[in-house]
């Protein structure tokens, strides 16, 4: 009658088993001996999965630099402006690009009409000149190419001149369809002074390239076909229709240069961010080990349950952590420890209601109610929990609620934190006990 | 057993003793106020015998960043290297207080309708909102106690605390009005709430004070040896487990038979 628990038990031996391997760091040293975790691989066929188990850690950890620009949207016509924010961002993103840095990140916010780009530059610690290179206004140019014959034997090579055609004469770009081939094009508008310009350039240019110039970067570089007249031009070519959007943002964020300030800035060092990371890992032990002692002392071997049930609990969060995989801050840090410590309220719930129990009924009967009649409170209580968390994390992005990333990293540990604590108190302390109390002989 | 609810009077005046003085020091010294919401500058360095120093001061611009290094350099007589930089626009801040303000709006009032609905009684839930107000207000004149012979400041982290503090103090009042709710379950009658809260009280008082030990526990771990970025962030968790404890069976319990005892009161009359 007991073999259900113990399927049950073993099923949550196999969980922990995997939930260890993958919370174990990469490179570890055991009785002495270096020991590595290989990385998940596997490969059946054309099927493959790979997963790397690394902790992300956020920019107060690892270090690194978080800038917040406001983008000055007064001279934007208000049904363009998303556009245009998401222009300024593509080229900011461009920028980014341009530093090497591994995961950076950029994002868009607007709150109260104010628009808002938040770049997260991981690693990265002289902000002096990344600031001033991300924040400069877009610059577009359309620019000649003048072949510069090889004298004494050199090959010939090639420089671009700028024209007098930048982005100012550029009214706006969009994606259409070509009528003929029915592949994605760029359809350009110039103002009437820039369409005199671009004539002007097309003709002398003929059979040319005359590359599209943005940040010094080349977007594109279309070969003129003919003396373009009017205004209104064409860019074809084997486009995507992704990349045809893409060069489409870059020149309508050329032709509507926002200028962007800086608003708020955050830096941490690595050496701060490492010395964060082993005065968190110290905290923490010393923390789970007083719990640990605690339950002990005050409720004897059914403590000794729950300190496993605490280990189950912290591994699987671990996990967990790198398998979906949660980015790692100091508050963060805090979240998990707080979890922890409410992670070892179901248990006390349900060991206060088993001392009551354990006199009106058989042990393992006892056990039973207990857990069902704690389970009413355990439920509740944590709700109030779980709605505070998701106010914090403010997982739809709504505008009119925060979504620092600092806050963000505490609130998503706590329900986390919650989530998986009333799994291990439900379910894994349940069957355990189960396993350990058949005898009947518990004091 | 003890008859808990004798001593109303009692957890009042302790309270009140509480938030009187946090009120005290509110309106004497206000708060200190961090540049999440003020706008600023905030610079820490490591000094060349490894120590570090923090400065802070009105919002600065790259010049301004590298002339208070210079200055620093000058005069500790030593190069010194620059670990933290934080710089806060003044147009984020009243942002913050606005986004802040809803965000305590939707969780309290969220959590006061689940608690209203899950006891089917209004009763309940204002009590158990009364009770987290308590405990934001202990919170928030401690902060200015600390503040001022401290240097604790409140930032959008405290901010944080508050939130998490006000769920754990309902989560905790959960716990008590759910032995009362079981209680009537099994038919005793609502009129008996003084002795019913008492029962309540008596099966609970350990869990009570047991888990809020072990969230202690971690708390003061974090807060001698987390580091100083957690560091208020923490005593701001810890005063408000300790508040959260305190006011589930003191305040919320107090509060709902008080109530209950007034309504009887009319109803004769």
């Amino acid at each position: 009658m007991f073999s259900l628990p113990i399927k049950k038990f073993i099923l949550i031996v196999f969980l922990v088993l995997v939930a260890t391997y993958i919370s174990l760091p990469p490179k570890f040293s055991l009785f002495g001996k270096d020991v590595s975790r290989p990385n998940l691989n596997i490969k059946i066929g054309n099927f493959t999965l790979q997963r790397n188990f690394d902790l992300r850690l956020g920019l107060d950890l690892a270090g690194g630099s978080q800038l917040i620009f406001q983008a000055d949207m007064s001279k934007v016509p208000a049904d363009k402006q998303s556009t245009a924010l998401n222009g300024v961002k593509g080229i900011i993103e461009n920028r980014v690009n341009l530093f090497g840095i591994s995961e950076p990140n950029v994002q868009t916010s607007v709150f109260e009409g104010k628009s808002r780009i938040i770049v997260e530059l991981p690693g990265i610690s002289d902000t002096q000149q990344a600031a001033s290179l991300i924040g400069k206004t877009a610059q577009l140019l359309f620019e000649e190419v003048e072949e510069v014959p090889g004298v004494n034997g050199t090959t010939p090579s090639a420089t671009l001149v700028a024209t007098n055609l930048t982005g100012a004469d550029l009214q706006s770009a969009q994606v259409v369809f070509d009528s003929q081939t029915g592949k994605p094009a760029i359809s350009l508008q110039f103002t009437t002074e820039g369409g005199e310009k671009f004539a002007e350039i097309t003709g002398r240019n003929v059979g040319k390239q005359l590359p599209i110039v943005l940040d010094n970067q080349i977007i594109s570089a279309p070969v003129v076909e003919g003396q373009i007249t009017g205004g209104n031009a064409q860019i074809t070519g084997n486009f995507s229709i992704d990349e045809a959007k893409q060069l489409a943002i870059q020149l309508n964020a050329g032709a509507l240069p926002i200028p962007v300030t800086l608003v708020q800035e955050t830096t941490i060092g690595a050496t701060l961010g490492a010395t964060s990371v082993n005065q968190s890992i110290l905290a923490g032990i010393v923390g789970v080990s007083m719990v640990g002692i605690f339950m002990i002392l005050a409720y004897g071997r059914l403590g000794i349950v729950a300190d496993v049930g605490l280990f189950i609990f912290a591994v699987i969060t671990l996990a967990l952590y790198k398998l979906i995989p949660v980015t790692l801050t100091l508050p963060g840090i805090a979240g998990f420890m707080l979890s922890i410590g409410m992670a070892v309220d179901s248990n006390i719930l349900i060991f206060e209601r088993f001392k009551e129990e354990k006199g009106k009924r058989s042990v393992a009967n006892a056990l039973e109610v207990s857990f069902g009649r704690a389970w009413d409170s355990i439920r509740d209580a944590n709700v109030a929990t779980i709605i505070t968390s998701l106010v914090l994390i403010n997982p739809f992005d709504w505008p009119f609620l925060q979504s620092s990333g600092p806050v963000r990293g505490f609130a998503i540990t706590l329900l986390l934190g919650i989530l998986i604590s009333l799994f291990t108190g439900i379910f894994v302390s349940r069957n355990l006990l189960r396993v350990f109390v058949k005898g009947g002989k518990h004091d | 057993m003890i008859n808990w609810m004798k001593y109303r009077p009692l957890y009042l005046a302790i309270s009140l003793l509480v938030i009187g003085a946090g009120a005290f020091s509110a309106l004497r010294w206000g708060f200190k106020i961090g540049i999440d919401f003020t706008g600023g500058s905030v610079l820490e360095y490591r000094l060349p015998d490894g120590q570090t120093r923090v400065i802070k001061s009105g919002p600065l611009d790259e010049a301004g960043r590298v002339k208070t290094k210079s200055d620093l350099e000058k005069s500790v007589g030593g190069p010194v290297a620059e670990v933290r930089f934080e710089n806060v626009g003044p147009t984020i801040g009243p942002e913050l207080v606005k986004k802040t303000f809803y965000a305590l709006l939707i969780s309290t009032s969220a959590i006061l309708l689940w608690v209203a609905y899950q006891f089917k009684n209004i009763k309940f839930g204002i009590s158990a909102t009364l009770a987290t107000i308590h405990d934001s207000l202990v919170l928030l004149g401690s902060f200015s106690l600390l503040g001022h012979f401290f240097g604790a400041e409140i930032d959008f982290l405290f901010v944080t605390a508050m939130l998490t503090i006000l769920s754990f103090s309902v989560h905790d009042t959960i716990v008590v009005f759910d032995r009362i709710r079981e209680s009537r379950k099994k038919g005793i009658s609502d009129s008996n709430m003084y002795s019913l809260a008492n029962n309540a009280l008596s099966q609970t008082m350990t869990r009570s004070l047991n888990n809020s030990f072990t969230i202690i526990f971690m708390l003061v771990a974090l807060i001698l040896m987390g580091g100083e970025t957690v560091k208020w962030f923490s005593v701001a968790l810890l005063i408000g487990t300790i508040s959260g404890t305190y006011s589930s069976p003191f305040v919320a319990v107090s509060i709902l038979v008080t109530w209950d005892e007034l309504q009887k009161k009319f109803k004769k009359h």
